[in-house]
């Protein structure tokens, strides 16, 4: 695409430096409006009664002395859901407002008792009396599979709106506890295997983990019986709820209000539709705006990263060429779909990583349980494949007697070559990343004892499916609006957008605003996930700028008298020879009035330069340095390396923020993070017992590198990042163990309890043990020069 | 039951429930919404506020416990439009992407630097480590605080000498 050539990247004014955040001073000043912070007139509250079962049928629900408590308005239950469409989700629609007939998980929601306060709510849910039948539960992937096992669902239900899209082609119904089954397949594994030299495999265990948005869940929900609905929520995709909400009340879509302002945090787990049919419910039973805001204990009770458990097999030639790859996931994806199928069919994608096979096969299962849903998780399927896959590099690698970095250096996909048949090229440099992440770990010199190095990357299909509307409005003083349906969710979309509209409409960056996603005035964007969007929010805005500025110049042109063709678009203006107009002088003399704007679009949609899927490819690649206690068990990050392989930072402090942020959630994950059931319960759903990272982990030496070689498809050759530096971490702390002790742990999280567990085999098998390596990797000849990567600017 | 306290150095008084917490009075009745609950069981930070100066988790400080005292929120900390040298810092150093811990981060570590303006980082870490962010993975926090310690020190060392 010419565009991304447009600018040479030094002469850019406002996009690539670390400018001032659009939302900074409302974040550190507390006049930042989130959802949770939102109060209307005459507004009720709820509160939730959840299932104290995994499994059972509801045989009756007494309300007669809920309904009797002071301040009770109504008590909503399945049962009482009248005319409204009572079962949603994109993928699948599984998910009742409220348990009908059965319970699927402990804590599913079964009566929302809507009153005057929160706590005369919260009171009543005590005198509500529940007669439930307990039926067996299924409680894992094992249990769900094996043959004659009781079934989570057993009935088959409608496709969601994103059936039939090129990632849900095939819905296998779930009558076999088998939410989602996805099949990868080229080349013949069989005979590849047959003639491997080397092989290595293993089942490796990523556990199921919390996001912890430090904002729980919350909607506030406006029902007029006339026929209009607004909400405000937490949701990160707020036309995904618009249309399950068009869809549970039967209601036109211009009828759906659905406003998001500030989200504390998402990570995935605020994508698609939460609380906000069930809030809508309630307002709709009282007549009263109403609103559900849940605590912390409720979000661990809401949604899930997937577990899987991973079985897979990797070969190589004599020459340690990768010849084929083969795998099972088994997804835990608990009670209902949400956005599994999604992550089912991503990992299944993913798990070949950014390398060359020419033989590959996987199969990839989402399967129900009597659990928490699972559902979108920062990476998308990719951190729970990452693990064993770069895993197991290090161990063939070992296995052939070759160093971990140059067996991968020897097998990444160098840009523009194709890793999966029918999909974009890679548009990164993937090699150049690995070797600037391994540059950095070694120049911390002679690796003390007790310390492992390990750098690993992954590669996502990113981008989700390019649908992406957006308006500019160019007002007659020269201040711009941007009308994004994309949210700022904390990655910084208002300032990155606004950098970008600057850029293109000539402007001073203050004189741009984005404002806050609402339904009723935002065009339709797909999603905010899945890295899109600087990729793809970015480069409407800039089109949509464009065709701003191109409707300026026809109005300069009569203006001036003159035919369009003479005329020349120059920073803020339109020049004929020596006349330059503004944009505000334009509209002024246009329209003869003061205060005009003029709207500028862009539709952006699966063609031109987003024909070829992914829109991007994502890439992870960062490095650890660890040092091992081995007394305790305890590993602690020493050296943290990310590198951005971002095409161009719009803003490079961010982007190095989020890379860092994505890296230190991937640390909670390779160090501590574990949601553990005993039997049906959750056992830790409380921040009191669930360990998320803290200041004190915070590594000895972060290096955040960013890597720009305008290759992506976004506005100036930008792609999407953010996502990337979760995968690697939890393989790069297993390989370093490795090195540091010679142990291999195929689970996260690396607790000191199984560190010094495999410690103890370790040493028990020592007499057998093989040969540990006592070195740091040495790094291949430094014969590539890292190509415009760039130390972080920094505001003076 | 009635209270008086100074709100952000101005004086109130308030009508409350013994039972409410000092995060509900100050949410709820002062419309003080940049105090934020999260955790509510004292382990993220999030909903920290100072009360005579000393950092408390309002999600479980009973509001009665106010009475006659200096509560300081977020809302307190900037001078008309000038903002407190941690608030600048934050901005400066990207130490947020959400923004939800900030509020409760930024007053911690006005309690830190209040108490001990030339902290080290390694005594910034261990004061700190009471406040959870999930977004930025700390380093532009610390980065912040450092910032803003530099900036302050020599302030407090003129107050002292002026004293």
């Amino acid at each position: 695409m010419s565009n991304a050539k447009k600018n040479d990247a030094k002469n850019f004014a406002v996009v690539n430096h670390s400018v001032p955040r659009a939302d900074g001073v409302a974040k550190v000043t507390g006049t930042a409006t989130y959802a949770s912070d939102i109060t209307l007139e005459r507004m009720a509250w709820a509160k939730l009664l959840r299932s104290p079962f995994a499994h059972a049928r509801i045989l009756s629900i007494d309300l007669s002395e809920a309904k009797r408590q002071p301040g009770v308005i109504d008590v909503l239950t399945g049962n009482e859901l009248g005319p409204l469409h009572p079962y949603y989700g994109h993928a699948v629609k599984d998910h009742p407002l409220l348990a009908i007939g059965k319970v699927r998980f402990v804590g599913e929601p079964v009566a929302a008792v809507i009153a005057e306060d929160e706590l005369s709510a919260q009171e009543a849910l005590d005198k509500i009396k529940v007669d439930y039948e307990e039926l067996t539960p299924v409680l894992d992937v094992k249990a769900a599979l094996a043959p004659g096992a009781v079934l989570v669902h057993g009935t088959e239900y409608l496709g969601g709106a994103f059936r039939g899209f090129d990632d849900f082609t095939d819905f296998p119904g779930s009558t076999k506890n088998i939410c989602q089954d996805v099949h990868v397949e080229w080349g013949d594994v069989d005979a590849a295997f047959a003639s491997a030299t080397h092989i290595v495999e293993g089942e490796f265990y990523f556990p199921m983990v919390y996001a912890y948005a430090m904002e729980p869940y919350v909607a506030v929900a406006d029902y007029d019986p006339n026929g209009q609905l607004t909400v405000y929520s937490s949701a990160q995709h707020p036309f995904m709820v618009r249309h399950d909400l068009a869809e549970v009340f039967d209601l036109p879509l211009n009828s759906v209000r659905v406003i998001v302002p500030y989200v504390g945090g998402g990570y995935g787990s605020k994508s698609y539709t939460k609380i906000e049919p069930l809030t809508a419910a309630c307002s709709w039973k009282v007549s009263r705006p109403v609103k559900l805001q849940l605590n912390v204990e409720e979000a661990f009770l809401t949604t899930r990263s997937d577990d899987a458990r991973v079985y897979i097999r990797t070969a190589a030639d004599r020459n340690g060429k990768l010849v084929a790859k083969q795998a099972t996931i088994h997804l835990n994806t608990g009670a209902y779909a949400e956005n599994s199928p999604m992550v089912c069919r991503k990992a299944a994608n993913r798990i070949v990583g950014p390398y060359r096979f020419p033989n590959v096969k996987i199969d990839c299962l989402a399967i129900y349980t009597n659990t928490v849903p699972a559902s979108s998780y920062r990476g998308l399927g990719a951190a729970q494949i990452t693990f064993p896959v770069e895993s197991q590099m290090d161990e063939l690698a070992l296995k052939i007697g070759r160093d971990p970095q140059e067996f991968r250096l020897r097998n990444l996909a160098n840009s523009g070559e194709s890793i999966h048949p029918g999909l974009r090229p890679i548009d990164a440099d993937v090699p150049g990343d690995v070797r600037i992440a391994h540059e950095v770990l070694c120049s911390n010199g002679v690796l003390a004892p007790k310390h492992g190095r390990s750098v690993c990357c992954s590669c996502s299909d990113a981008g989700a499916h390019p649908v992406t509307l957006a308006m500019v409005q160019v007002y007659a003083d020269g201040s711009v609006s941007v009308l994004s349906g994309s949210t700022e969710i904390g990655q910084g979309s208002h300032t990155v957008l606004a950098q970008i509209a600057a850029e293109e409409m000539g402007v001073p960056l203050e004189k741009v605003r984005v404002l806050g996603t609402d339904t009723a005035v935002m065009l339709f964007e797909r999603s905010t996930g899945a890295s899109r969007t600087t990729t793809l929010m970015g480069r409407a805005v800039m089109e949509a700028c464009r065709e701003a500025i191109a409707q300026c110049k026809s109005m300069a042109a009569e203006i001036l008298s003159v035919p369009a063709s003479e005329l020349i678009e120059e920073r803020g203006g339109i020049r004929h020879g020596k006349d330059w107009l503004t944009w505000p002088e334009i509209m002024e003399r246009y329209f003869q009035m003061e205060g005009c704007s003029i709207i500028g679009r862009a539709y952006l949609r699966r063609a031109g330069p987003f024909k070829s899927v992914p829109i991007f490819w994502e890439i992870g690649v960062a490095g650890a340095e660890i040092a091992l206690d081995e007394e305790t068990g305890k590993i602690s990050l020493d050296t943290l390396v990310t590198v951005g392989d971002v095409g161009l930072a719009i803003h490079p402090a961010m982007t190095e923020s989020q890379d860092l942020g994505a890296a230190t959630m991937g640390l909670g994950i390779g160090l501590f993070e574990e949601l553990i059931y005993d039997g049906q319960q959750l056992m830790n759903g409380t921040m009191l017992e669930y360990r998320v990272p803290r200041f004190s982990d915070l590594p000895r030496r972060v290096e955040l590198r960013l890597v720009q070689n305008q290759d992506g498809v976004g506005p100036y050759g930008a792609k999407g990042g953010g996502e990337g530096s979760v995968n690697p971490i939890g393989a790069c702390l297993a390989n370093a163990l490795y090195q540091a002790a010679g142990a291999r742990i195929r689970s996260l999280p690396l607790t000191p309890e199984r560190v010094w567990k495999a410690l103890q085999e370790k040493k028990a098998q020592a007499p057998v043990a093989e040969k540990k390596s006592s070195a740091a990797p040495k790094p291949r000849a430094r014969r590539t020069r890292v190509r415009k990567t760039r130390a972080p600017k920094r505001r003076a | 039951m009635k209270i008086a306290f100074e709100l952000n150095g101005k004086p109130a008084s308030l009508e409350i429930e013994p039972r409410e917490t000092l995060a509900e009075v100050l949410r709820a009745r002062c419309r003080l919404t940049g105090v934020k609950l999260s955790c509510e069981s004292q382990v993220c930070g999030t909903c920290t506020v100072l009360v005579d100066d000393i950092p408390v988790s309002a999600c479980t400080y009973l509001a009665y416990e106010i009475r006659d005292k200096h509560v300081t929120t977020i809302e307190g900390l900037a001078v008309g439009n000038c903002l407190h040298p941690l608030q600048q810092a934050f901005l400066d150093n990207f130490a947020f992407q959400c923004g939800f811990c900030t509020p409760g981060m930024i007053l911690a570590a006005k309690a830190l630097l209040d108490e001990n303006a030339g902290a080290s980082d390694e005594e910034i870490i261990a004061y700190m480590s009471g406040n959870l962010c999930r977004c930025t993975g700390y380093l532009g926090i610390l980065n912040a605080i450092r910032q803003a310690a530099a900036e302050l020190q020599p302030h407090a060392k003129q107050k002292k000498t002026g004293e």
